[in-house]
């Protein structure tokens, strides 16, 4: 890559694209050039980020139609010659340019039993954990997860039917059943079992496959299939 | 839109069909040598209560997979929402069923 | 480089699946009905069924056959690899060695059986 300028594009509504030239910089990142646009060019673009390390799960954007983590995504890596197409995030109502409303996703995470649910008091002894034991490898698999929203903006499942919790949310709920300090079984498993719950997913895998922390989502999914099944037979529902 | 129990309906139906399809497949790739014709089919079909029973389970376990199928697409790709969702599922079923009961009955003891 | 939003640029294999069995099942329900309607002229109008039948041979109608043929193996074959990914816990490199031992076992029945008649 020896472009000095990169020709960048970014979506401010649906019908309003603006299209702004950028130097290229050495290591370079994705929200590097939108933070130069707006420190440079245009001073009212609105975007969203905190730590800038890939912890804190703010700064996801469509790059080129793939949702990506932009704090961790080199602009080289993305560049279609030198020009790249930034959006918001799909699948979330946006507030102003590249800062959609979060609230929906959240939401869905408590919907999906998301939450602590703990039987222990603050006098009872710390409940010892197998970190060997099969229910902890899953759910050690997914409690990486950052809350950047990308497998939400990934799953055409989400865009088509809007109650649907998504993956993220059904992920974190796989993750608590899994675990031992959790008392909460019966209320997740109702709760994924609704009308917008993991059978909606038609495991394309787009979660999977665009998850920048490399997490699998799908196969958690396809885990409260399974759960879900097994109860059906014992409960008949 | 699909929930629990709708899940377990469509693969339930699923593995109900698999053996179902390749027993029809095998009859197809059979009977499509040298030419199909009314009389073959019929000969083959009349009066036989094991084909009823093969293609009459067919019949109920492909109205009940293709209207819930047909009802995740309509609502995600079409934006249709309960209760007209709903109606849409039990019509395409019930529409599946007749049409395929009497061409089981048709090929049968009609 | 067009909308941010587009669909093509996140097209990867799980999703061309999941699309191809999608789409073979829209189709399979859709040719349903004439199917039955087909059949069920045995009953009403016999002379009009073996009018369709010899309608198959036609190069075009014998095409759209092997079509419905193929778009009938893809929905099921797919449907269980679907099946077995939602309910076996095996390993994705299990999944994938039982799924081509499957499709290889389907192939040699296959050419067996076309041999045999």
């Amino acid at each position: 890559m020896t472009n000095d300028v990169l020709k960048v594009t970014i979506e401010r509504s649906s019908d309003v694209q603006d299209v702004f030239e950028v130097p290229a910089f050495e290591s370079q990142t994705v929200l590097d050039v939108v933070s130069w646009v707006q420190q440079n060019a245009d001073p009212t673009l609105s975007y969203r980020f905190a730590c800038r390390v890939g912890m804190c799960g703010s700064c996801a954007m469509m790059v080129n139609g793939v949702p990506r983590w932009t704090c961790r995504t080199h602009i080289n890596k993305v560049l279609d010659g030198n020009e790249v197409t930034i959006g918001p995030l799909r699948n979330l109502p946006v507030i102003k340019d590249l800062a959609v409303d979060m609230d929906p996703f959240f939401d869905k995470w408590v919907a999906a039993e998301g939450v602590h649910h703990g039987a222990l008091t603050r006098d009872d002894p710390i409940a010892p954990i197998d970190e060997d034991s099969a229910p902890r490898a899953e759910a050690n698999a997914g409690i990486e997860c950052i809350n950047c929203s990308v497998c939400y903006a990934a799953c055409d499942t989400v865009a088509g039917n809007p109650d649907y919790l998504g993956p993220a949310a059904l992920q974190r709920a796989w993750t608590l059943l899994n675990d031992a300090k959790d008392e909460g079984r019966a209320a997740i498993l109702d709760a994924v079992s609704d009308s917008g719950g993991c059978h909606n997913c038609h495991s394309m895998g787009s979660c999977t496959a665009y998850c920048p922390n490399d997490l699998d989502p799908m196969s958690a999914i396809a885990g409260l299939k399974r759960e879900t099944a097994k109860s059906f037979f014992k409960r008949g529902r | 839109m699909l929930n629990l129990r709708l899940y377990m309906l469509q693969r339930i139906t699923a593995l109900l069909m698999a053996p179902l399809v390749l027993g029809h497949l095998a009859v197809m790739i059979y009977a499509i040598q040298g030419g199909l014709s009314a009389a073959e089919i019929l000969g083959r079909t009349q009066g036989s209560a094991v084909w009823f029973l093969f293609y009459g389970t067919f019949v109920i376990a492909v109205a009940i997979h293709g209207a819930i199928g047909l009802r995740a697409i309509v609502h995600e790709w079409g934006g249709l929402k309960r209760p007209a969702l709903d109606l849409f599922m039990w019509v395409v079923g019930l529409a599946l069923l007749s049409l395929g009961a009497r061409a089981v009955w048709a090929v049968t003891f009609a | 480089m067009k909308a941010a939003s587009g669909i093509t640029s996140r097209a990867h294999p799980l999703w061309l699946v999941y699309l191809l069995h999608r789409m073979s099942g829209l189709a399979l329900t859709l040719f349903l009905p004439l199917h039955f309607w087909v059949l069920a002229l045995a009953m009403t109008d016999p002379a009009r069924l073996d009018g369709f039948l010899h309608l198959t041979e036609a190069g075009v109608v014998k095409l759209a056959e092997i079509g419905l043929v193929f778009l009938l193996a893809v929905h099921m074959f797919g449907g269980l690899r679907l099946m077995a990914m939602e309910w076996l816990p095996w390993s994705p490199s299990q999944k994938t060695l039982a799924a081509g031992a499957a499709a290889l076992s389907f192939l040699i029945a296959l050419l067996f059986f076309l041999k045999a008649i």
